[in-house]
């Protein structure tokens, strides 16, 4: 037995033990979710996101939105009555940040997808008291202002696929031609857009068809939470873990 | 030694990090020549500005003689000085965004509807200006002055000191002006981008160096309690920090990056760090601080050695393994969930371990609370740790969790570990320190003191009760289902109900800041030697005491 006095006379060797005591937790707990086939459900009907859906989804990270609304539907009563099905994991896999916030000052977002309309959201985001008196939800009346900058959005793609996402050569090729064809009715390639991502939704989502704005892009994302897996055909009693 | 032999001595080392200036220099043109969005543009340059100074101040460093201050002192205090100057800036700033986006909850309008001003980009203002620009300084401050008494030994490095610090309050600048533009990787208390990451990682390492070397000049054969709480601090975050940063940014020369991770491994691994963040940096390291500061100011020794070799590896072995709390019914894997529930709970005894030894080192010293308002805000401090370190294990309990999580409890438990631990502990630390670096006979004013004590008391009061009642109240409310089965409120009917929690939360937060201004005043006239004429309290004679370790 290692008498503490030893310890405490030398600092590399107390710099050692505490790195070892530190590092275990971690070992434990963090690890087996990597190679523990049973942390992601199996689910059909995840995709990568849309180009559009993406850029969306960081005008969603850039405007701290996470710091007051959670995408995580906890197994509870009355948080599945509220908001729908419990989120699962595989609904996030391509989350690159996980977006499942830690407090709601507003509600749960996991599956507002389909809940309102475009035009609630753009006059909802423009200003939220005009619509919901009671909320506290800050007015972001820039974003339809803003013209969503794609230039740059096949490199995102590739970051996106440098930690895992299966995004093909094709989708980061088209993807600028995406942004157009998802936002712009009028604009060619829907019918490509959506045998490469099943389940998009191709509209002019701030009403305003003069140009594809950062609202288009929030709306997009908002539109498609929580619509892609199939909870009809989900069978939950096969993933039990 | 003298600081004028170390001018000389250190030469070489000068070209050396000159040399590293100027490139860090020629990068920081590189940034903003290439950068692909304006914000890399003004990080360029803040790079650039950041290196020149520091070639400017190296220059003047060298021609210029020590402060008359340090003339015939050992010790490096010059860095330290600097180091509570920033800490209580920083401080000030911190609790005003705290404010402000108080105020905005509660008074929606003040958003202003502006990009930059929304509660989205200030609240990590926020909380990073108070855990890491507030706590970080005092950390760095407190770490350099103690390591150095304890060890009696002259910090190690002359430049690699002040490197640290102004190395680490640049990441601060850069993280704070990127929230925003929003420049954010939305990871809680890990919002920093990639490329301030690798710089917080630099300056993090050389923070490593300059400890351990001032360990290794030590003329004591033991390396004292309160600095393996440093080091653990040190290390760890170090551990996490990297860990939790993992990420493959979309261009050198832009700002995003996307997480190495995704879902549910990203989500486990954040709050990790997440909770540890709060475990290492707001807990263990500020636990140095009361090791050091608590039996120093109370003139007695440390209650228990025994008590503390105990307190402290189970702290940094059971700390690790909290995380999962912070997921529970989530999409987390129920097995981690329990082992998260099990360590946060097994978690309550060496942290009421460490609060008994820290309030029992008073043993034979408590009349010292009546005359000393510096140990009553380290004593207070202690005792808020043992609060909120009881709280946090039963919000850790699943079903007590499903009612807390998501609410206002968590920011009430935050707050109260915030404010009334982590603040107040800095809080005695700063006033005990600044009277002996600036080589006065006492504070400017005892009791300015004992009138920031009370009114920063009741600001806490207010600010955690208020969240209490708002986050129970919305908890509650969401779960309610009303006689035919349906559930009784809308969500928006639940915010509504916030509101006059929100305002008497304000109301504390104020109280708060108003405090911090009395003592930011206070130290300032400290530091320019004045002495306001007070009745000060007269101890009472006791017997003779045994000096601190």
């Amino acid at each position: 037995m290692i008498r503490h006095a030893t310890i405490e006379r030398n600092s590399i060797l107390l710099l050692v033990l505490i790195l070892i005591v530190v590092a275990i937790g971690g070992i434990v707990q963090i690890a087996p979710l990597f190679y523990l086939e049973s942390t992601i459900e199996k689910v059909q009907g995840m995709r990568p996101y849309t180009p559009l859906e993406l850029a969306g989804r960081n005008i969603y990270v850039r405007e701290g939105c996470y710091n007051c609304h959670s995408q995580m539907i906890r197994s509870l009563r009355d948080e599945v009555e509220r908001y729908g099905p419990y989120s699962l994991a595989a609904e996030s896999m391509y989350d690159h940040p996980f977006q499942w916030g830690s407090k709601r000052t507003g509600p749960d977002l996991a599956r507002v997808g389909g809940r309102y309309s475009d035009e609630w959201h753009v006059e909802h985001l423009n200003a939220p008291r005009a619509l919901v008196p009671e909320s506290v939800m800050p007015g972001y009346p820039f974003l339809a202002r803003t013209p969503l900058k794609t230039a740059r959005i096949a490199d995102d793609l590739r970051a996106n696929r440098a930690v895992g996402v299966p995004y093909t050569d094709e989708m980061i090729e088209t993807a600028v031609m995406d942004v157009r064809a998802q936002a712009d009715p009028d604009a060619d390639g829907a019918e490509d857009l959506r045998a490469r991502y099943p389940k998009s939704q191709v509209r002019d989502f701030d009403r305003n068809p003069a140009m594809v704005s950062e609202l288009d892009a929030l709306i997009a994302y908002l539109q498609m939470l929580g619509t892609l897996v199939d909870f009809d055909v989900y069978k939950p009693e096969e993933n039990l873990r | 030694m003298t600081m004028s032999n170390n001018h000389g001595e250190t030469t070489a080392a000068s070209y050396a990090v000159g040399l590293a200036l100027a490139l860090g220099a020629l990068l920081g043109l590189f940034l903003t020549a290439r950068a692909v969005e304006p914000v890399m543009v003004w990080h360029g340059i803040l790079f650039l500005v950041f290196c020149a100074g520091g070639i400017f101040l190296l220059i003047r460093w060298h021609t210029a003689g020590p402060s008359a201050l340090d003339t015939g002192l050992v010790y490096n205090d010059a860095v330290t000085r600097a180091g509570v100057v920033v800490s209580m800036f920083w401080g000030v700033v911190g609790f005003l965004a705290g404010l402000a986006i108080a105020l905005q909850l509660a008074f929606p309008v003040l958003n202003f509807d502006l990009p930059w001003t929304n509660f989205g980009r200030l609240r990590p203002l926020h909380t990073s200006a108070v855990i890491f620009a507030f706590g970080g300084n005092v950390l760095i401050a407190t770490s350099f002055h103690v390591v150095q008494r304890t060890c009696r030994a002259r910090l190690a490095g002359e430049i690699a000191p002040w490197f640290v610090l102004w190395g680490y309050n640049l990441f601060i600048v850069i993280a704070a002006t990127g929230y925003l533009f929003g420049v954010t990787q939305s990871r809680e208390y890990a919002e920093p981008e990639w490329y301030a990451d690798l710089w917080l990682t630099l300056v993090w390492v050389v923070y490593l160096l300059v400890f351990l070397g001032t360990l290794w000049r030590r003329r004591e054969p033991h390396i004292y309690v309160a600095n393996w709480f440093y080091l653990a601090f040190i290390v760890t975050i170090a551990m996490l920090h990297i860990i939790n940063n993992l990420a493959v940014p979309v261009s050198w020369t832009g700002t995003k990056s996307y997480s190495l991770f995704s879902g549910v491994q990203d989500a486990l691994t954040q709050w990790w760090y997440g909770h540890n963040a709060v475990g290492f940096f707001l807990t263990a390291g500020f636990l140095g601080i009361m090791y050091y500061f608590v039996p120093k100011q109370a003139q007695r020794p440390v209650y228990s050695y025994r008590l503390s070799i105990i307190h402290f590896w189970s702290l940094i072995f059971l700390y690790i393994w909290a995380g999962p709390h912070h997921l529970h019914y989530t999409a987390l894997p129920q097995w981690a969930q329990t082992l998260g529930m099990t360590f946060s709970i097994m978690l309550w005894m060496p942290s009421w371990g460490g609060m008994i030894n820290g309030l029992m080192t008073l043993s034979g010293a408590w009349d010292k609370l009546r005359t000393d308002p510096v140990l009553r805000m380290l004593v207070v401090s202690v005792a808020f740790y043992g609060m909120s370190t009881f709280e946090g294990p039963v919000m850790s309990i699943r079903a007590v969790n499903s009612l807390s999580h998501y609410t206002d409890w968590t920011i009430g438990h935050v707050h109260s570990g915030a404010l009334g631990w982590v603040a107040f502990v800095s809080f005695g630390a700063l006033y005990a320190l600044t009277p002996i670096l600036w080589r006065r006979q006492r504070l400017y004013s005892l009791q300015l003191v004992s009138a920031h004590f009370w009114i920063a008391s009741i600001g806490i009061v207010l600010y955690i009760t208020a969240m209490w009642v708002s986050g129970i109240l919305q908890g509650l409310m969401w779960r309610a289902y009303d006689n035919l089965g349906f559930l009784e409120y809308s969500f928006v009917e639940t915010v509504a109900a916030m509101h006059p929690f929100y305002v008497i939360r304000a109301i504390g937060g104020a109280l708060f800041v108003i405090g911090a201004l009395i003592m930011a005043y206070n130290l300032w006239r400290t530091v320019r030697g004045d002495l306001r004429v007070e009745v000060l309290p007269v101890p009472r004679p006791g017997p003779a005491m045994a000096p601190a370790e």
